[in-house]
Parts: structure tokens; C-alpha cells; sequence
């Protein structure tokens, strides 16, 4: 199965008139990505990289029957884009956008509470890489050819450090099921749990892979759902040992404001939830070669 | 973005939140000419920097004559207020304000927070105002009061009264505070704040409810919405090496050790300090110069990176994934003719056409260091950092 995206998903991009959302959206259909459309509001009617642009995403969703979209859309607009695709019922939006306000991230989150649990559009990122399941579809920014098909999930705050991991594991010849970027906001759509709790359910995943990183408290709450609800055998890197208290790093979220949130301290949460830890980002893919063994 | 105690009380009293009478000054003269202005007996000066901690550090001095607040300022102005917050190096005071000063009869914590757990914004209270939070949570957390407010109709009034009631405000007084709590839960949304901090908010001994402290943080991302916040930024409160980043679009924080660091990618660039710590090294700064990595980027970074004169390596990490290792090398020697640098580079490329890259590094000319993996790009970086510490003088007097 994989989870969130096949071969056959329809695929729209949203801000796909954009230079790079449109270089993106031709990376996507190169590697096989059902791409079916693009919205930019005043553009419907023209055609990029082959496809038809559309006004609104309800219009995209009727003429297509798209079901996922990539929101590429500046961060004034994202959050907007983002409940527009809520609401024209698209199941499965990743948003790249970095640097979306935070309260336009509450707000985005307390409406798609408003649709009922079976409809209710399930969102990953903003500021990330997007979604990959190797050999099937890309939805998202991360150059395709450096993940193998296998059975190993990743989920990842960060973009490159995901594919630092993925090459390693590519090196030893270890495949992914599903590759899910989460982003580095401090406001996200869906949490380590989340993604964890799909890829327990997913029979083409044997091990999960977690990249976390210092700030909030995402990774300790992944780690009480491992120990209570995860069968799967789960190897985890934190980022940030070195990072001080009390300074952004890099990412909007990436900052230490409470008990629980440095590096040392999640790595002690989560090993003590019985999650393997590579205490080096060089050797993670080595890390998961030894636990699937 | 940080603002001063004086501009965030200015913010809040627009938002119905009573502060007592004050006025800022930029000299000692001008600090005791606002004390008669004002009139009263008794005021309370205090150093405007952004930091907490200012009391115990000598930043806020009570005075009971103009001159009194002009020699107590003298000691003040041009020096810095080194606090628990803001490092060794201190914060530069260049302005002062002085306030009337106020019967005090309790004080109280108030905070309002982005929750990450909630997802929403949060109300922290507590009774033993005055402290700071983390040691309220450490020594009396069942003294804490939180209510979380629900974005799609903001901050209710009988959340406020239940936060009034549960910190033993008097009945006559519950109404003010209901009028400061909604006063800064709406400066807090409306502008785009990710912190209000009233630390202490005193009840005084004529009944009234003031903010005597003040400290907002506003959203980075949210400032081209609020160019009248963004006007409130001062740069002599800031690191000057990370303004100067900022200012270019990088991504830059600086640290105390000896090994400066170029990578792609926030994640990236914290995994490759870890490294560095774990190699036996001490990074000099974390460094994103995002996940493009363009030739003026990477130059860019040198020029930021050897501002640093701490700085006696630098590793370049870079994962090229849609912009190829080739591409990016050629941006590496590029920016290192345009901008020699006399400390040993460490280069380690990954990603796509990694073994191109190499190429064009090993035969620019240049004397750099490569490495494959991580772990090996980290280990060259502190042995070269080492060796260079030894050689130091003689490589310089060659160059």
C-alpha cells in the first residue's frame, strides 16, 4: 500500500504558474506523478507543463477529480490556499511554503476541524520537502532518484537531513515505503503521531524512521504513542545537540522554550519508549541496516 | 522580533491594558527633566534592553529626586546590562525609562504563549508574579492558572473571570482584569505577537490593575503585515553578525567555538554541528543558506562565516539534490577566488552527480580539504582546525 499516495493519485499544484512551483511540477511528472492540474486564481484557462490551470480547486476538483494537492502558493496566501483545498473536499494537501504566520497556521488547523473525520483533509508540512513513495509518486521537492523502493518509513521535520537519510540508506541498498516530510513550523498539519500511526497500519512498512529535531513537543508525544500503540521496530535521530536554548535555528520551530525540548532530552524520551537512537546523523542509515537484521 | 518594555507597554495600553505614567529618555539630562515633567516623588528608572532579568543585573534603579535619577542614569547610559539572558557579552543601554513609581500590594504573572501541544494560543497566570515562570513551574506549579483560547471566536469573558477568580482577585476588580486580559489576548492577535509577557501585573494599594513590566515577541513571519512593528526593530539589541545575515537572507545564529559551518538546510546544518561536537570540535555558528545553495549564496556565507574571527576552519556540507554537486562545486571555488580565505575548508558534497563535484574541487587548485561522509567531513574539519591552531603563525606569514 505506502501511505497517502500511488500511482494513480490525481495530483494538482496550487501557485503552479510560479517559476518554481513549476519546475517542481515537471520534476513530479517526470518521475511518474499522476499530475492532472494546476489552480491559480485569474489564470484559469492556460495550460502549464501540459496541464489545464483552473480558477478555483472546487473547479480543478470537478473537471479532474483530484485528490491531492501541492500548495506552492507565497506565505500571505498559504494558509487561504491551503482551507480552499479543505474545503473543495481534496483529501491529501502537502504545503512547501516556508514562512507562513503562525496564527494563520491555528486558524488553518481549527477549520479543517469544521469537516466531519471521514472527509476531513489530512495536511503534512508547511515548510517541508513534501510526501514520496519510491516508485510510484512525488508530491513535494525532494529529488526522486536518491530513494529506493523498499519498506522503511521516514518522517522528518527537516528537508535535506531526510535525504542525508535516505541516501544512506539507498548506499546499503535499504528501500523507503513512503517518505513524509512534516516541516519545521511550530504550527504543523500533522505530528510525528500522526504519520507514525499511518505507517503502523501500512503492510508495506517494516521499520519506521524518525528525524526529529530540538523544539516542542512533538517527538515526546511520538514517543508514548511508540511505546503504547507501535509493533514496528522504530530508529530515531534528534537534531540539535549542539543548538543553545532559546534561539531559532533555522526552522520557525526549531527552538528551545521548555522542559523536554533540547536534543539530549528527546533522545532520552524516546530511547526509554524503546526507539533506537543514532546518536550521529552519519550513521542512521547504518543504525537501521543493524535493527532490521 | 524582540521590542523594548516601553514600546510593548505603548502597544498594550492602545489595547485598553493600564500601565503607569512614564516616558523614555536618551540621556541622563533628558531622564531627569522627564521625572519633573511628570511630577510625583518617587519614579523608577529602567534600562531598556532586550533581556529579562534587569533588576538583579542593576538595570532598574528606584529614585527619589531628579538628581538622584541623573546620577543613577550617568552609571547607565553607553554601558552594557549583562543579565542571565543576555550572555557574557551584555546588551548596549542607549535608552532609559522612567516611570512614576506605583503603591505596589501584590503581584501577579501573566503570559500569553503559542501553545505547540494545543496548537493554540495559551494564558499562563499565576499568583507569584514577580518570578520567572520557569521557576514558578519548578517550585510552585500549582500556582500556574492556564486557559487556552478557541481561534475561531477568541478569548471568552468567562475565561477571564475564571483566571480572575482562581488568582484571588477581589470581586470589585475582577472587571479590569477581565479589561487586561482581553486587552493583550488582543494585541497578542491582531498584531501578530507569538509572546505577551506581564511579569509582574501588581494590584497597587489604590485598586487599580497595571502592567509594571512588559515584553512582546512578534512573529518574524508575519511582520509584512505589521510595517508599523516592524519599525520598532533595533538593531543595537541584536547580534551584529546575525543582523547582518538577516539582512541577506541567511540564516544565521552564532555560537562560541572555532569550526564555521556552511550547510544547506536548517535540519542539515544542526546534524552537521552534532557531528562536529561528536568529532571532538566546537561549531562556530549554525548557517542555512537554504536548500538552493547558489554560487552567491555559498559566497555570501564565506564572507559571513569569516566575519567570525573566532573561526579556524570552515566545513562546507552541502546535499545537492534537484541543483547537482557540479553545479554547487563550481559555486564553492568560484566564491573562494572571489573571496580567498586563510583558514583550512573542509568540502563534503552528497546527492547528485556527487563524483562530478569532486572533480571540478580536486582540480581548481585550490587547497581544499574533501571529505565523503559526515562523519569524515567533521573529523578532517577539527584535525585541520588542530593542525592549523599549531601552524597558525607560518601559514599566515605565507599567505
Amino acid at each position: 500500500m505506502s501511505i497517502f499516495l500511488d500511482r494513480d493519485t490525481k495530483i494538482i499544484v496550487q501557485g503552479i504558474t510560479g517559476k518554481m512551483a513549476r519546475f517542481h511540477a515537471r520534476e513530479m511528472v517526470e518521475y511518474g506523478s499522476n499530475v492532472v492540474g494546476g489552480v491559480v486564481p485569474g489564470k484559469g484557462g492556460e495550460t502549464v507543463e501540459g496541464v489545464p490551470v483552473f480558477n478555483t480547486v472546487k473547479e480543478a476538483v470537478a473537471e479532474t477529480g483530484a485528490e491531492a494537492t501541492l500548495v506552492f502558493v507565497p506565505p500571505p496566501a498559504a494558509a487561504d490556499g491551503i482551507m480552499e483545498a479543505a474545503d473543495a473536499g481534496i483529501r491529501y494537501c502537502v504545503c512547501i511554503t516556508d514562512g507562513i504566520p503562525a496564527q494563520d497556521m491555528i486558524r488553518v488547523k481549527r477549520y479543517m476541524y469544521r469537516y466531519p473525520k471521514e472527509r476531513r483533509m489530512v495536511l503534512t508540512g508547511p515548510n517541508c520537502a513534501g510526501t514520496i513513495s519510491p516508485g510510484k509518486a512525488l508530491l513535494g521537492i525532494m529529488p526522486g532518484h536518491i530513494y529506493l523502493q523498499g519498506n522503511v518509513g521516514i518522517i522528518g521535520r527537516s528537508g535535506t537531513l531526510g535525504y542525508e537519510a535516505a541516501a544512506q540508506l539507498k548506499e546499503r541498498g535499504i528501500g523507503v515505503s513512503t517518505s513524509v516530510g512534516i516541516g519545521g513550523d511550530p504550527i504543523n498539519g500533522s505530528s510525528f503521531r500522526d504519520i507514525l500511526e499511518q505507517f503502523e497500519n501500512d503492510d508495506e512498512t517494516d521499520l519506521i524512521c524518525m528525524i526529529g529535531e530540538i523544539g516542542g513537543p512533538q517527538e515526546a508525544e511520538a514517543a508514548e504513542y511508540i511505546r503504547d500503540h507501535v509493533s514496528k521496530p522504530v530508529v530515531a535521530y534528534v537534531a540539535g545537540l549542539t543548538a543553545p536554548k532559546g534561539r531559532t535555528m533555522g526552522h520557525a520551530g526549531a527552538i528551545i522554550s521548555a522542559f523536554g525540548e533540547s536534543a539530549s532530552e528527546k533522545v532520552e524520551i524516546l530511547s526509554a519508549a524503546g526507539v533506537t537512537v543514532a546518536e550521529n546523523p552519519a550513521v542512521i542509515g547504518e543504525t537501521i541496516a543493524r535493527v532490521m537484521q | 522580533m524582540d521590542i523594548h518594555e516601553y514600546q510593548a507597554k505603548e502597544i498594550l495600553s492602545n489595547f485598553g491594558v493600564a500601565v503607569p505614567q512614564g516616558a523614555l529618555a536618551y540621556s541622563p539630562e533628558q531622564a531627569a527633566y522627564r521625572a519633573r515633567e511628570m511630577g510625583g516623588s518617587r519614579w523608577v528608572v529602567k534600562a531598556q534592553v532586550h533581556a529579562g532579568g534587569r533588576g538583579k543585573a542593576g538595570g532598574v534603579k528606584v529614585c527619589d529626586s531628579d538628581a538622584e535619577i541623573q546620577s543613577a542614569t550617568e552609571g547607565m547610559f553607553g554601558q552594557k546590562l549583562i543579565t542571565h539572558q543576555t550572555g557574557p557579552e551584555g546588551k548596549g543601554i542607549y535608552r532609559v525609562y522612567v516611570e512614576a513609581a506605583v503603591p505596589i500590594e501584590r503581584e501577579i504573572y501573566l503570559g500569553f504563549v503559542l501553545d505547540r501541544a494545543s496548537q493554540r494560543v495559551m494564558i499562563v497566570a499565576s499568583g507569584e508574579g514577580g518570578m520567572e515562570i520557569e521557576d514558578i513551574s519548578a517550585e510552585r506549579p500549582d500556582s500556574i492558572v492556564r486557559a487556552t483560547v478557541e481561534p475561531a471566536v477568541g478569548l471568552q469573558e468567562f475565561q477571564c473571570r475564571e483566571i480572575a477568580f482562581a488568582l484571588g482577585i477581589a470581586s470589585g476588580m475582577v472587571q479590569q482584569m477581565v479589561r487586561t486580559l482581553q486587552g493583550c489576548y488582543r494585541a497578542f492577535r491582531d498584531l501578530d505577537a507569538t509572546m505577551v509577557e506581564v511579569n509582574p501585573l501588581v494590584i497597587t494599594g489604590d485598586g487599580r490593575i497595571l502592567a509594571l513590566d512588559a515584553k512582546m515577541t512578534f512573529d518574524d513571519n508575519a511582520l509584512f503585515r505589521h510595517p508599523q512593528i516592524s519599525e520598532l526593530r533595533d538593531k543595537s539589541q541584536e547580534d551584529p553578525r546575525e543582523s547582518r545575515a538577516a539582512d541577506r537572507g541567511l540564516s544565521y545564529v552564532g555560537l562560541d567555538g572555532n569550526i564555521g559551518c556552511i550547510v544547506n538546510g536548517a535540519g542539515l546544518a544542526m546534524a552537521t554541528m552534532d557531528t562536529i561536537k561528536l568529532a571532538g570540535g566546537e561549531p562556530a555558528n549554525f548557517l542555512d543558506i537554504g536548500g538552493g545553495a547558489t554560487p552567491e549564496r555559498v559566497a555570501k556565507a564565506f564572507r559571513l562565516v569569516m566575519s567570525d574571527k573566532n573561526v579556524q576552519a570552515i566545513l562546507v556540507n552541502i546535499f545537492a539534490g534537484i541543483n547537482r554537486c557540479d553545479w554547487v562545486a563550481e559555486g564553492v571555488v568560484q566564491a573562494l577566488r572571489e573571496n580567498p580565505v586563510d583558514v583550512p575548508v573542509v568540502v563534503r558534497l552528497a546527492g547528485t552527480n556527487v563524483e562530478e563535484g569532486q572533480k571540478i574541487l580536486a582540480q581548481s587548485g585550490l587547497p581544499l580539504i574533501r571529505a565523503t561522509t559526515l562523519n569524515e567531513a567533521a573529523e578532517r574539519a577539527v584535525a585541520a582546525w588542530r593542525s592549523d591552531m599549531k601552524t597558525n603563525s607560518n601559514l599566515r606569514a605565507v599567505q
